[in-house]
C-alpha cells in the first residue's frame, strides 16, 4: 500500500490529473499522460490487409512494430488528408503499445478531479462508450477517453 | 515491498533445484548407498524448503520438511532407501512441480496441501501408527479467511497490538458511497489519501488493487492504527462528497486519550513518536509479509502474479555484447563527424565497420538467447523410468550432447514432440523382455538421444534397438487403406511407405499399432516440427531398431525470406516454403471449374491472386505480358502465388504483429526493411489451397 500510493503522489498533485489534449474534427480530447508513450508524426504506415478498418496498419517505432487504428475511423468521423499536425499518439495497454491517428496534438492540461463529470447520464447513445468523462478547464470542455474500451471493443470487433 | 523480484528468483531457483531433485533421484535408485547422492537430496530438499519459508510458501515447506524428516533417517541409517521410498520421493517431486507451476501461474502455492504425500513420508518414518511427526502447525486453517473476518487474522492482529502499545488506536472503518457516484475508483483513493494523512492504513477489503480498478459494489472496509479520534476521522471522511455513511469500529484504542488541543501542542514529539511507529509497523509488516503475501487474500500487498520468460545468461557474454555496444557508439560518433566534416571518403570505411559491428552484435545477441537441450532433456529420464516399470521392459536411456544450445524459442517447443517419440521408442519400438530375449538381443532395451549442431540447424536423433519398422506391413496397410493402389504400392521406395506413417488420416483413423507397432501422433510431431521450420526423418531396419532425425534451424527469430511487390507494398515469403519461381504468359492460366490453375510438368497446379486476396489497393490497371508465380509447397501439395514482381532473397527478422492485431490469419508476422518500413510476412500455410 506505501509503496503504490507514494509513487502516485508524486504524480498527482492535491487531485489533479494531468491529460494530453489533442483534437479531432474540432472536438478537444484527452487521455491521462501517464498512458502516453510518445507522439512522433505521421510516418509511413504499413497496411495490414483483411484488418478492421479502423486499423491503418502497422508501424516501426525503433524497432517494434505497433499497431496504428485511425481514431476518426475509430468515431466513424469523415476522414481528412493528414496535414503538418497530423500526429500519431502511442499509448500503453494491457500488452504493448498502440498508436492512433489525432487531427493534432494541442497540449498538457491538469484536470481536477473534482472537476470530471462521468458521461452516462448524458444518454444511451453507442458513441459514449469509449468514455471516461468530461473534464472542464474554465469554458472548456474536452471529452476523456476510456482508452482500455477503445481498444478491447476494436478486438472484439476486428 | 515488492515482492515479485524475490518471486522470479524463487522460481528460478526451485526449477533449478528440483531438475537436481530429479537427477539425483534417479541416481540414487540405482545406488541406494551413495552417500554423496543422499546428501544432495538432503540438500536439496533442505534449500527449497528454507525459500519456500522465506517467500511464505508453508505447504511447499511442510512437505520438503517431512522429506527431510525421511531422508535423515536414511542419512542415519535407520532406513534403507528402498523402490517404495524413491517412489515417493518422486511423488514429492512432483507435488513440488506442481507447487511451482502454481506459483509460476497464479503466483501463490494454491491450496493443494498433497496430504496424502505428507502422509505416504510419514508413514515411512512410523509405520506402525500414523503419527503426525513434529511439523509446524497447520497453518492452512488461518489463511482461508472469510471477508467479514478479514481484522481477526494475525498478521492484522500483530499490527493492531503494536499499535496499542504504541499508544495508537485501531479502527475498522466501513465506507459507503453514493449510489450515484461516478468515478467510485477515484472518490475510494481521495479516501485513502485522506485517512493517510492521519493513520496508517493497515488492509482494506477488497483489496486496494480492486478498489483501484473499481471491483467492488458501494462499500470497502479499510482497517487503520491511527492516533486520530473517531469523531475526527469521521468527520473528515464525510467532508469528502459522494461519502454516503461511514462506520468505525473500535478494534483497539490506547489507554490514555489525549485531546486535540494536547496533541497540538505537543505535535512535535508525537510526530517524532508517529514516525518511529511507522517504522516500526514496517518491519513488523515486512517480516509479516512474507508469511501474508500469497496466503492471505486480504492482504494489502498481494502482488499480481507476473513471471517472465528468463534466460540464464553467462556473464562473458554479456560483457561481449556491452562491448559491441560500446563499438557501435564510437562508430556512431564517427559517422556524425564525417557528416560534419562532409568528408565523403571516410564513410565508406565507416559504413564497413559498422556492418562488421551489427554482425558481431546480431551474433552476440543470438548466443544471449541459446540455452543448452539439457532443458528439455532432464526431464526424459525419470519419464522413460516410468514407461519402464508401467511397460514392464527394461530400458536404458542415453543421452549425448545435452550441452547443445539452441534458441530459446526452439526449447520451448521441441519438448512435446520428443516426448512422443521417446514414447513411441519405448512403447513400440523396444519388445518385450521375452521377446528381446528370444531374438537373442541384450535384456535391457536401450533408446539414445542425441543432439548436435549441424550448420545452420540443430539436430536431434531419437535412436532405439527395438523391433524397427515392418515395411511391408505398411505398405500392406496402405493399400488396405486405399492410400495407394496396390500397383502404386510396388513401386513405392521404402522411405515413401514409411512416410504414410506421418499423415494424419493414417495413424489416427486406424490404430497403426496394429500394422508396425508405430504411428502413436507421429503426424503430430512431423506437424509440430515443420511448424518449426524443420523435417523429420526416419531409418529403420526390421528387428534392429529406428532413427528418428529431427532437424530445426538454430533460431526462429530470423528466417531468409523473398521480398515480393504487390502494387506498391512489399511482403515476404519464408524461403523454406518456397519451391520454385516462374514466368508464364497470361494465356497458359486455365481455368478449372472457373478456378484458376497452371500446368507445370504435367502437374496442376492451382493460382492465387495474391493482390485480391491481401485486397491490395489497386493503382491501375495494366496489361501484363508475363506472370510471374511463386510455386509454394504446403504439405506435399503445391499452390502458386501470382505477385507482380520480385524484389529479391534477404535475411529478415521476425516480429509479432502483437496481440491487438489477431485474427488475421494470411499474416505471420513483421519485419522491418533497411528502410525503416514494415513489410509483412505472409503465412503460406494459411494462403494456400
Amino acid at each position: 500500500m506505501e509503496s503504490t500510493v507514494k509513487k502516485e503522489k508524486t504524480i498527482e498533485v492535491k487531485g489533479y490529473t494531468q491529460f494530453v489534449v489533442f483534437k479531432l474534427a474540432e472536438e478537444e480530447y484527452g487521455i491521462d499522460i501517464q498512458r502516453v508513450i510518445e507522439i512522433v508524426e505521421l510516418t509511413s504506415i504499413t497496411r495490414v490487409p483483411n484488418a478492421p478498418s479502423f486499423v491503418k496498419g502497422v508501424i516501426n517505432l525503433r524497432g517494434e512494430i505497433i499497431p496504428v487504428m485511425g481514431l476518426r475511423e475509430r468515431f466513424n468521423l469523415p476522414p481528412i488528408e493528414q496535414t503538418d499536425e497530423t500526429r500519431i499518439v502511442i499509448f500503453k495497454v494491457n500488452e504493448g503499445s498502440i498508436g492512433m491517428i489525432v487531427d493534432n496534438v494541442v497540449e498538457v492540461v491538469e484536470i481536477h478531479l473534482s472537476a470530471i463529470e462521468g458521461v452516462s447520464n448524458f444518454s444511451n447513445d453507442d458513441s459514449l462508450k469509449f468514455l471516461y468523462g468530461v473534464g472542464k478547464i474554465d469554458e472548456r470542455i474536452v471529452t476523456l477517453l476510456n482508452l482500455d474500451k477503445l481498444v478491447v471493443q476494436a478486438q472484439r470487433e476486428g | 515491498m515488492d515482492m515479485s523480484q524475490y518471486l522470479e528468483l524463487f522460481i528460478e531457483e526451485s526449477k533449478e533445484h528440483l531438475q537436481n531433485l530429479n537427477q539425483h533421484l534417479l541416481e540414487i535408485e540405482n545406488n541406494p548407498n551413495n552417500m554423496t547422492i543422499l546428501n544432495e537430496i538432503f540438500r536439496v530438499a533442505h534449500t527449497v524448503k528454507g525459500m519456500a519459508g522465506t517467500m511464505g510458501f508453508s505447504k511447499i515447506a511442510t512437505l520438503t520438511h517431512a522429506m527431510e524428516n525421511v531422508l535423515q533417517e536414511v542419512r542415519n541409517g535407520n532406513i534403507k532407501i528402498s523402490t517404495h521410498i524413491v517412489d515417493v520421493l518422486f511423488q514429492c517431486l512432483d507435488a513440488l512441480e506442481n507447487y511451482v507451476n502454481r506459483v509460476i501461474n497464479e503466483g501463490n502455492e494454491g491450496q493443494n496441501d498433497y496430504a496424502s504425500v505428507v502422509k505416504a513420508l510419514n508413514l515411512i518414518l512410523a509405520p506402525d501408527t500414523e503419527q503426525v511427526s513434529e511439523q509446524e502447525p497447520k497453518e492452512t486453517d488461518v489463511l482461508v479467511e472469510k471477508a467479514d473476518e478479514f481484522v481477526n487474522d494475525e498478521y492484522t492482529q500483530n499490527i493492531i497490538n503494536k499499535a496499542v502499545q504504541a499508544e495508537m488506536n485501531a479502527y475498522n472503518i466501513n465506507i459507503t458511497l453514493n449510489a450515484g457516484c461516478v468515478l467510485k475508483a477515484a472518490r475510494a483513493f481521495i479516501i485513502f489519501r485522506t485517512l493517510e494523512t492521519e493513520c496508517d492504513i493497515i488492509k482494506s477489503e477488497p483489496k486496494v488493487e480492486d478498489i483501484e480498478d473499481e471491483k467492488f459494489d458501494l462499500t470497502f472496509n479499510i482497517v487503520v492504527v491511527t492516533k486520530a479520534s473517531t469523531d475526527k476521522l469521521e468527520k473528515e471522511l464525510y467532508a469528502i462528497s459522494e461519502v454516503d455513511n461511514v462506520g468505525i469500529d473500535v478494534l483497539a484504542e490506547k489507554a490514555l486519550h489525549r485531546t486535540a488541543e494536547q496533541r497540538d501542542n505537543s505535535s512535535q514529539v508525537q510526530d517524532d513518536m508517529q514516525s518511529d511507529v511507522g517504522v516500526q509497523l514496517f518491519q513488523q509488516q515486512g517480516k509479516q509479509y512474507k508469511n501474508e503475501e500469497t496466503q492471505d487474500g486480504s492482504s494489502p500487498q498481494v502482488a499480481k502474479p507476473r513471471t517472465r520468460k528468463t534466460v540464464r545468461v553467462d556473464i562473458d557474454r554479456l560483457d561481449n555484447l556491452m562491448n559491441l555496444v560500446s563499438e557501435l557508439i564510437i562508430i556512431k560518433t564517427r559517422l556524425e563527424d564525417i557528416e560534419g566534416t562532409e568528408q565523403y571518403s571516410n564513410s565508406s570505411e565507416a559504413i564497413e565497420y559498422l556492418e562488421r559491428i551489427t554482425t558481431s552484435l546480431h551474433d552476440a545477441v543470438m548466443k544471449v538467447r541459446m540455452v543448452p537441450v539439457e532443458m528439455v532433456f532432464n526431464r526424459f529420464p525419470r519419464m522413460i523410468r516410468d514407461l519402464a516399470r508401467e511397460l514392464d521392459k527394461k530400458i536404458t536411456l542415453n543421452m549425448y550432447g545435452q550441452e547443445t544450445e539452441v534458441d530459446r524459442t526452439v526449447i520451448d517447443e521441441i519438448g512435446d514432440p520428443l516426448i512422443h517419440l521417446l514414447r513411441n521408442s519405448a512403447d513400440h519400438g523396444i519388445e518385450s523382455t521375452d521377446q528381446r530375449l528370444a531374438n537373442n538381443k541384450s535384456e535391457h532395451g536401450t533408446i539414445n538421444l542425441k543432439a548436435y549442431h549441424d550448420g545452420n540447424n540443430v539436430v536431434i536423433e531419437v535412436q532405439d534397438d527395438g523391433a524397427g519398422i515392418d515395411v511391408e506391413k505398411v505398405r500392406q496397410k496402405a493399400i488396405v487403406k486405399g492410400v495407394v493402389d496396390p500397383e502404386m504400392a510396388k513401386a513405392l521406395s521404402d522411405k515413401e511407405v514409411i512416410d504414410f506413417l506421418f499423415q494424419a488420416s493414417f495413424s489416427t483413423a486406424d490404430k497403426v499399432t496394429d500394422v508396425s507397432g508405430r504411428g502413436v501422433g507421429l503426424d503430430v510431431v512431423k506437424t509440430k516440427i515443420e511448424d518449426l521450420g524443420g523435417i523429420v526423418e526416419v531409418e529403420t531396419k526390421k528387428g534392429k531398431g529406428s532413427k528418428f532425425i529431427i532437424r530445426l534451424p538454430l533460431t526462429l527469430a530470423i528466417i531468409q525470406a523473398l521480398m515480393v511487390i504487390l502494387e506498391k507494398e512489399k511482403y515476404a515469403i519464408p524461403l523454406s516454403s518456397i519451391k520454385e519461381i516462374i514466368n508464364i504468359k497470361p494465356k497458359e492460366v486455365r481455368l478449372v471449374q472457373n478456378k484458376e490453375v497452371i500446368l507445370l510438368r504435367d502437374t496442376v497446379i492451382p493460382l492465387i491472386r495474391l493482390d485480391k486476396v491481401l485486397d491490395v489497393p489497386k493503382t491501375e490497371s495494366k496489361e501484363q505480358k508475363q506472370l510471374t508465380i511463386v510455386i509454394v509447397r504446403k504439405g506435399d501439395k503445391l499452390t502458386g502465388f501470382v505477385v507482380d514482381s520480385l524484389l529479391g532473397q534477404q535475411e529478415i527478422v521476425i516480429k509479432s504483429l502483437g496481440k491487438h492485431l489477431t485474427g488475421i490469419s494470411e499474416i505471420a508476422g513483421a519485419t522491418i526493411l533497411g528502410d525503416g518500413q514494415v513489410a509483412l510476412i505472409l503465412d503460406v500455410n494459411a494462403l494456400a489451397l
